[in-house]
């Protein structure tokens, strides 16, 4: 059977830090046009660094001199493995750590939210000049650890069980490609330390309502051999919640969007096939209630071929069965 | 490795189906479903209670109601069956709503708009902070920034209010013995629980009219909100057939009466005044460096001005303005004791040691901006066991006016021993201490969570005897967490503790004179 280039290759499909609060760092989510091959894992540390000086108010962007720069710090395990080609499992466990550069408030470190994805991709067929391969993927998240939401911006997330439903599709040129894809993502309420809170309105309850959410992610670049370089522009749209009251502090379920630009590159040396070199920055450029982060993350990944019974060391052949 | 996934994948996949359709989204609270108010007793000679303000019951007089075989009377009832003919959802939730009793969702309200007006205002350009104007109350900064002191003060009012209201009340239901619709013609449905207390004036109405008139003084800017809870209230009365429209008519006057009297002490009470001046701020720093010792500072940037300095000097409820000032403590240890020191360093080594359980304690009493207060926080606690107790709306309304006479009290006791001391934060004497919530803008000695709840427990154990136990455990738990949350020593909280049980002993010698019993 003959298979696209694109997939011959042998990048890790991998999760990314997908900014979706005004602390700096949520589930991870896996958003790019390429599948792992069959009997393929590659797993890897992962670390990331985001903070921002400004935010907005609702749609006031301001700053907090009570709160300076306030920056997130994730050191993380990533992995991929290929069931087959056309079915991938994906996951991560984060480990965050907060800290604000003025004020008294107390940084806050811990195990985030988990998260596993299943990935699969059902057609792939040449059309025009290029592949289209078309994907559906299913991801959930859980806090991995009992840590605190309601102490925005500090927390390490919202804790939200999340169950996320993603339809994506890629399309290739020689060796530029563009890659598009829609997330419907199912927010669980929480619950919290207090036993009331006033959003727009009182509620006597420690449980809080999540609204869920839809996200958009566009994007596009040079993809070829040994190397993936591509820019990004995403959005991160909570579907109700309500805004930061003046001078008020942020909450769990606020109305919590952004756009994102981004850029990501993808590195393997010739020689070694098995050993791979992830490298991201991102700005957020336009947002409610969140921060105006910019974060870059690095991680180092090796690729264990399990079908071949041996580490696949520095071959030139393709994997493909 | 292929094992893991068979198992996991399958999870995955039910959990795709399940998750997004099996969870409803809306969170009751814990009083949405409460059952109507039954009282126990009906407390019918509730008229002879002392009353804290009125000079006696009948100060306010109503007239005799009109009888019940008159045309009018009749007419009202026909009103009653009017509305019961044809009854919309919206029109049977108002009134179980407003079944679960009159004080309690009151007080629910009141709570609601405290947290709603609790955000310290944004700073000027300059680096000075806008003060909110109750004569400009939906300008920014808006009136009021309902912070603990003016809170409790604004629970206190509104509760005192409402059991004055309802002792002259029950006063005038004994006296004119007009019993409720569904007693003169069986064919009115009644939609509450019945009762044997006579309905003339509506004690719904009191209560509503009683609120309603002190808080067009406390939040000026939500008269809107306010004037349709009313609304609702008392139509949700006659929908449910206990009250005829006179004798909610009658009920919403006395009421307001009632609280007008309340309305002029709260404006001669001196908390119009209490945020000072310049001048005063730099008094209480200069009054401190002069007695050797490190004064306060704000720890906002910019510099906020303290929360209410002079509140010390608001007319209290339960003593004069002597017996305040003799319940101040002694001296905090001086800023540069070894004692200091070392209370210092237990707060340091107790943030450092920050575990999730010091956080649940210190976020479940933080009661910090954009929240009903500590005041607020008791009173939901005493509102959860008042329930389960199935008071008269007089003995709901007696007791939450004692608690909350108790908690206004203390804070007066407590903001005069902060101003008077001006003693630092810990974080302020050693700025390695990081905090787990939000540093109060005003000084250390004695806490304010300690006073509140020191008082708060004290009177209501005397109310509930059976919970007294509890609520020195919470009382206890809510000091400890300022200490966890690094921004009390161990003296203030300890020292808080013993004021507020001093103040809320006032309470329980008004509660053992009040003919109420218990």
């Amino acid at each position: 059977m003959k298979r696209s280039s694109k997939t011959c290759l042998r990048y890790c499909s991998l999760l990314y830090l997908l900014i979706a609060g005004i602390h700096s760092a949520s589930a991870q989510t896996d958003i790019d046009g390429i599948m792992m091959a069959k009997k393929n894992l590659c797993i890897g540390p992962m670390y990331g660094y985001s903070s921002w000086k400004n935010y907005w108010e609702g749609s006031l962007k301001r700053e907090n001199l009570n709160l300076g720069t306030v920056s997130t710090q994730m050191y993380g395990v990533m992995g991929a493995y290929g069931v087959t080609h056309k079915l991938n499992i994906l996951f991560s466990a984060p480990y965050v750590t907060t800290k604000a550069s003025a004020g008294t408030l107390h940084g806050m470190k811990g195990f985030q939210d988990g998260s596993l994805w299943v990935k699969y991709q059902p057609i792939e067929s040449k059309i025009g000049k290029g592949d289209l391969s078309l994907y559906g993927l299913a991801g959930v998240s859980a806090p991995l650890s009992n840590y605190v939401a309601d102490y925005l911006p500090l927390s390490l997330g919202l804790r939200s069980k999340t169950l996320s439903l993603r339809a994506m599709g890629d399309y290739q040129i020689g060796k530029l490609f563009a890659t598009l894809s829609g997330t419907y993502v199912f927010r669980d309420n929480i619950k919290i330390d207090r036993d009331a809170y006033y959003t727009t309105e009182m509620h006597y309850t420690n449980k809080v309502n999540m609204p869920n959410a839809l996200s958009f992610n566009f994007r596009a670049g040079y993809r070829h051999n040994d190397i993936v370089a591509e820019a990004f522009l995403d959005n991160w749209t909570t579907l109700g919640g309500f805004d930061i009251t003046r001078n008020n502090m942020p909450f769990p379920s606020n109305k919590m969007n952004a756009t994102r630009l981004g850029a990501n590159v993808k590195y393997h040396t010739r020689n070694l096939r098995w050993l791979q070199l992830v490298v991201n920055g991102n700005h957020v450029i336009a947002g409610r209630n969140v921060g105006q982060s910019t974060s870059i993350n690095a991680g180092l990944f090796i690729v264990f071929d399990f079908l071949k019974k041996q580490a696949p060391a520095s071959t030139t052949q393709n994997v493909q069965p | 490795m292929k094992k893991l996934l068979y198992y996991s994948l399958p999870l995955l996949l039910i959990a795709t189906a399940v998750v997004p359709f099996g969870c409803s989204k809306t969170e009751k609270g814990r009083t949405d479903e409460l059952p109507a108010l039954q009282p126990s007793k009906t407390d019918l000679d509730a008229g002879s209670w002392k009353p804290i303000l009125l000079t006696s019951a009948n100060e306010f007089s109503i007239s005799a109601p009109i009888a019940t075989n008159t045309p009018e009377y009749i007419a009202q009832m026909n009103e009653i069956k009017g509305w019961q003919a044809s009854l919309t959802d919206d029109e049977k939730n108002i009134v179980k709503y407003w079944s679960a009793g009159a004080v309690l969702r009151w007080n629910e309200i009141l709570r609601e708009l405290v947290a709603k007006h609790n955000l310290p205002p944004y700073q000027n350009e300059d680096g000075t902070y806008p003060a909110p104007s109750a004569n400009n109350p939906l300008a920014y900064p808006q009136f009021p920034f309902a912070n603990p002191p003016y809170a409790a003060r604004a629970y206190a009012y509104v509760s005192a209010a409402q059991y004055d209201a309802l002792v002259a009340a029950y006063y005038y239901k004994k006296l004119y013995n007009r019993p409720a619709p569904y007693k003169v013609d069986a064919s009115i449905k009644v939609l509450v629980p019945e009762t044997d207390l006579p309905s003339y004036p509506s004690e719904d109405a009191v209560v509503a009219g009683a609120a309603v008139e002190m808080m067009k003084l406390l939040f000026p800017g939500d008269q809107d909100y306010i004037q349709q809870k009313a609304e609702e209230h008392k139509r949700a009365r006659i929908i449910a057939g206990a009250n005829v429209r006179s004798d909610i008519e009658a009920g919403e006057a006395l009421g307001r009466a009632v609280a007008q009297k309340f309305v002029t002490r709260a404006r001669g009470d001196r908390a119009g005044s209490a945020g000072g001046t310049p001048t005063d701020w730099a008094k209480l720093e200069t009054d401190c460096i002069a007695r050797g010792e490190t004064p306060w500072y704000s720890l906002e940037t910019p510099k906020r001005p303290p929360m209410l300095p002079l509140f010390g000097k608001v007319k209290a409820f339960l003593f004069d303005s002597l017996t305040a000032v003799s319940l101040r403590p002694g001296p905090p240890p001086l800023t540069a004791s070894k004692k200091m020191q070392d209370e210092t360093d237990e707060i340091y080594s107790l943030i450092k040691n920050d575990t999730r359980e010091h956080y649940r304690i210190v976020h479940y009493w933080a009661d910090g901006a954009g929240t009903s207060t500590p005041s607020g926080h008791w009173d939901a606690i005493a509102a959860e066991d008042f329930i389960q107790k199935n008071y008269s709306e007089v003995r709901w309304a007696r007791n939450m006016a004692l608690l909350n006479m108790s908690l206004m009290d203390a804070a007066i006791v407590c903001w005069d021993t902060k101003f008077f001391y001006f003693n630092p934060r810990p974080c302020q004497l050693n700025p390695k201490i990081k905090t787990l919530t939000g540093v109060p803008n005003f000084p250390a000695y004695i806490s304010g969570h300690s006073t509140f709840s020191g008082a708060a427990a004290t009177i209501l154990s005397y109310i509930v005897p059976e919970r007294a136990g509890a609520y020195d455990d919470l009382a206890r738990e809510a000091s400890l967490s300022r200490m966890y949350a690094g921004i009390h020593y161990r003296a203030d909280c300890e020292v808080g503790l013993e004021t507020g049980k001093k103040v809320g002993d006032y309470a329980v010698q008004k509660g053992k004179a009040d003919g109420a019993g218990n």
